[in-house]
């Protein structure tokens, strides 16, 4: 038998264009997603030096960042309009297929991929974001590119890079009741830090992560990019093909069977070997939730923010970040009152995330002083969310129901956490002023920001066992 | 793309870890269409007060630092968002070089496109670049060919990709680089003629 190998290893293997002594490696793209922040100035790259776009037929728009999530047809900002229709303007001139902010495609661009199954095990995949590391929940070598790379790949489709090294990091057992993919997430980051990953690329393997759905793995794979990572990803199984049969971009009959064999048989081999593996222990894993400014910074919701006096490393990084938090050292977690909520962002936007959160809330009242929000990943999400009533459920509780778009992860929009004010979010990022100048962001899972909304502060999901499952 | 051969200039310590591109360039900057005008915004809102008056107590701000075109920072520099608006504030601000014990990938990668030279070299090492920075007015001169610093007294060498250096060095448009193996890309389309999952339409 030929030598095992990781799925990274196959993957790289096939999508070699060229090699050379002292280069790093041609890479094929199979897929360039677009969005309009990163796109403007790659696109008028092209048209300077008159070049076009290598394959029109693998590279798809949309808008999410700047989108507004209410009122969607009077942009009241100039600025952002004018980036919407450039990002229009470009595609219609190269091409190039878009879901606008009207189109019954449009969403967040790591939502959308996958639901029209764009995203696929084995395609290299590449978007101006860094959190295009979330497709490597199918088994796609799936990364974020800057601007410059961005126009390189509208070009010539390809981009060189320097082969990863990989990074096995296995989760056995099996994770608690009310402990989810983001709390899974956030510890392996709060143990390891936010650069264990550089230069690597990451595969999760182990039976928790078998146990994932396909939301719950793009939960995971999506906050790769905060440990540092080049990508992460998870071998296709059966859970991954039963995803994609059906949608919209994937073979149908005979040909999905036939590229089903192809898609399994990427998996890594058994006894393939990594250049550095961490293993963790799922049961240990409790609801996390982060107290600082990086998603490292997290402690179990039972738990209480540090003492600086008490530790050896960065004391002066984290008594600044206690002191940007508005927090007190030792402060216990669930003493943190909040003002608003956000559901949403690319990490936990599906509608999966959307159902637990909902069930948290059901029949419950959004505290006095909260503002809370749901913002669906995609418009399809918003959709199939409206189809069940959970718009309702949230509504009547007080929280509002917006439109698809990035929001108040970045705040791009007019969605923003005024200064000195604290969020309890389901997104990735808790960097300052992320949310807003100012914002103070803790991160968390959909049920855990949930009952934040109707507690006005944060406690420990698992006292609502019996809506939390298992 | 503009060169780099050799840089001198007066180093600016930012002596914190993680510095991460929403912190380089806030995202409200980031609607621009252009590629230019972003040093304006560089480390805005640690720059500035919420009326946009610049603030005492951050240390580019003061004029012992005006003119530093190299940049001294911490652990895991430009980590976050893949934003390249971050490397074109730096750029436009008017950094040439950036010294740190490591790096962000992406950013890493992103600064070569834009003619920075990202230099990772040993904490000990930039610690003590910090330590002079924050002293005096200390300048540095980075040889990119010779692959070395000259802090006046001591010398460091520091590593880099081959394909790195080339490309700031002559200043190349990797596009144009690239597209000389046109037809091994096409040669590769054809081999994957076929494949009934790739198209779109
Ligand atoms: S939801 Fe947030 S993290 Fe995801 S793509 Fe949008 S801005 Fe980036």
């Amino acid at each position: 038998m030929s030598q095992p190998k990781t799925i990274v290893e196959k993957i790289w293997d096939q999508h070699v264009v060229h090699e050379e002594e002292g280069k790093p490696n041609l890479l094929y793209i199979d897929l360039h997603l677009v969005h309009e922040v990163t796109s403007p100035q790659a696109f008028e790259g092209l048209r300077m030096s008159g070049r076009k776009v290598r394959r029109p037929d693998r590279t798809f728009a949309t808008m999410d960042h700047n989108v507004p999530t209410i009122h969607r047809n009077v942009i009241k900002d100039e600025v952002s309009k004018k980036q919407m229709e450039t990002l229009e303007t470009n595609c219609k001139e190269f091409g190039v297929r878009l879901a606008d902010i009207n189109h019954p495609d449009q969403g967040i661009v790591h939502v959308i991929g996958p639901e029209l199954g764009l995203t696929q095990p084995g395609k290299t995949i590449v978007c101006g974001d860094s959190h295009t590391s979330t497709h490597g929940a199918f088994g796609a070598l799936a990364f974020g590119i800057g601007t410059s790379e961005v126009e390189h790949v509208l070009a010539t489709q390809s981009l060189w890079q320097a082969k990863p090294k990989t990074l096995q990091v296995h989760v056995e057992g099996v994770l608690g009741t009310g402990v989810t993919a983001k709390d899974l997430i956030l510890a392996i980051i709060g143990r390891y830090g936010v650069r264990f990953g550089t230069g690597h690329v990451i595969e999760y393997t182990g039976e928790a992560v078998r146990n994932l759905t396909m939301e719950e793995r793009m939960t995971v794979c999506n906050m790769s990019i905060e440990a540092g990572a080049r990508a992460g990803l998870i071998s296709p199984d059966e859970t991954t093909v039963e995803y994609l049969r059906g949608k919209r971009y994937v073979p149908e009959g005979e040909d999905f069977e036939e590229v089903k064999e192809q898609w399994l048989s990427l998996a890594s081999d058994e006894g393939a070997e990594y250049d550095q593996t961490l293993t963790i222990h799922a049961d240990e894993i409790e609801p996390q939730v982060t107290w600082g400014t990086n998603p490292s910074q997290c402690v179990p919701v039972g738990g209480r923010v540090p003492d600086p006096e008490q530790v050896e490393d960065d004391r002066d990084g984290i008594e600044r970040a206690i002191d940007y938090m508005g927090l007190e050292a030792n402060q216990a977690i669930e003493s943190i009152p909040v003002e608003h909520v956000f559901i949403g962002s690319c990490t936990n936007s599906r509608l999966s995330d959307l159902r637990r959160a909902a069930e948290i809330v059901r029949g419950g009242r959004v505290h006095e002083g909260v503002r809370a929000l749901v913002v669906p990943g995609s418009k399809s999400v918003k959709d199939a969310a409206e189809a069940e009533g959970l718009d309702t459920i949230f509504l009547t509780a007080g929280f509002e129901w917006r439109d698809a778009g990035c929001s108040m992860c970045l705040a791009m929009n007019d969605d923003i956490v005024p200064p000195g004010e604290r969020c309890a979010s389901t997104s990735n990022r808790n960097f300052e002023g992320r949310q807003g100048n100012g914002a103070r962001t803790h991160l968390v899972s959909p049920e855990m920001a949930a009952a934040a909304a109707l507690e006005g502060r944060f406690v420990d999901v698992r006292k609502y066992a019996s809506t939390v499952g298992g | 793309m503009e060169p780099l051969k050799q840089h001198k200039g007066l180093v600016y310590p930012l002596n914190r870890s993680n510095v991460d591109t929403d912190q380089i360039i806030p995202k409200q900057f980031l609607k621009r269409i252009e590629r230019q005008g972003f040093g304006q915004f560089l480390f805005y809102n640690w720059r500035f007060d919420d009326d946009g008056s610049p603030r005492g107590d951050f240390s580019l701000n003061s004029p012992k630092y005006d003119g530093a075109s190299v940049l001294a920072g911490g652990e895991n520099f430009g980590c976050g968002s893949s934003r390249e608006h971050a490397p074109w504030a730096i750029q436009d601000y008017g950094f040439r070089v950036v010294i740190a014990p490591s790096f962000a990938d992406i950013f890493y990668n992103n600064c070569f496109k834009n003619g920075i030279l990202p230099i990772q070299l040993p904490k000990p090492v930039v610690d003590q670049l910090m330590e002079k920075a924050e002293a005096e007015a200390y300048e540095v001169a980075v040889d990119l060919e010779a692959q070395t610093i000259d802090g006046g007294g001591f010398e460091v060498a520091f590593d880099i990709q081959p394909y790195h250096k080339e490309m700031l060095l002559n200043g190349w448009d990797e596009i144009a680089v690239t597209l000389t193996y046109e037809d091994k890309i096409d040669q590769f389309e054809e081999k994957q003629k076929g494949v009934k999952t790739l198209g779109i339409s």
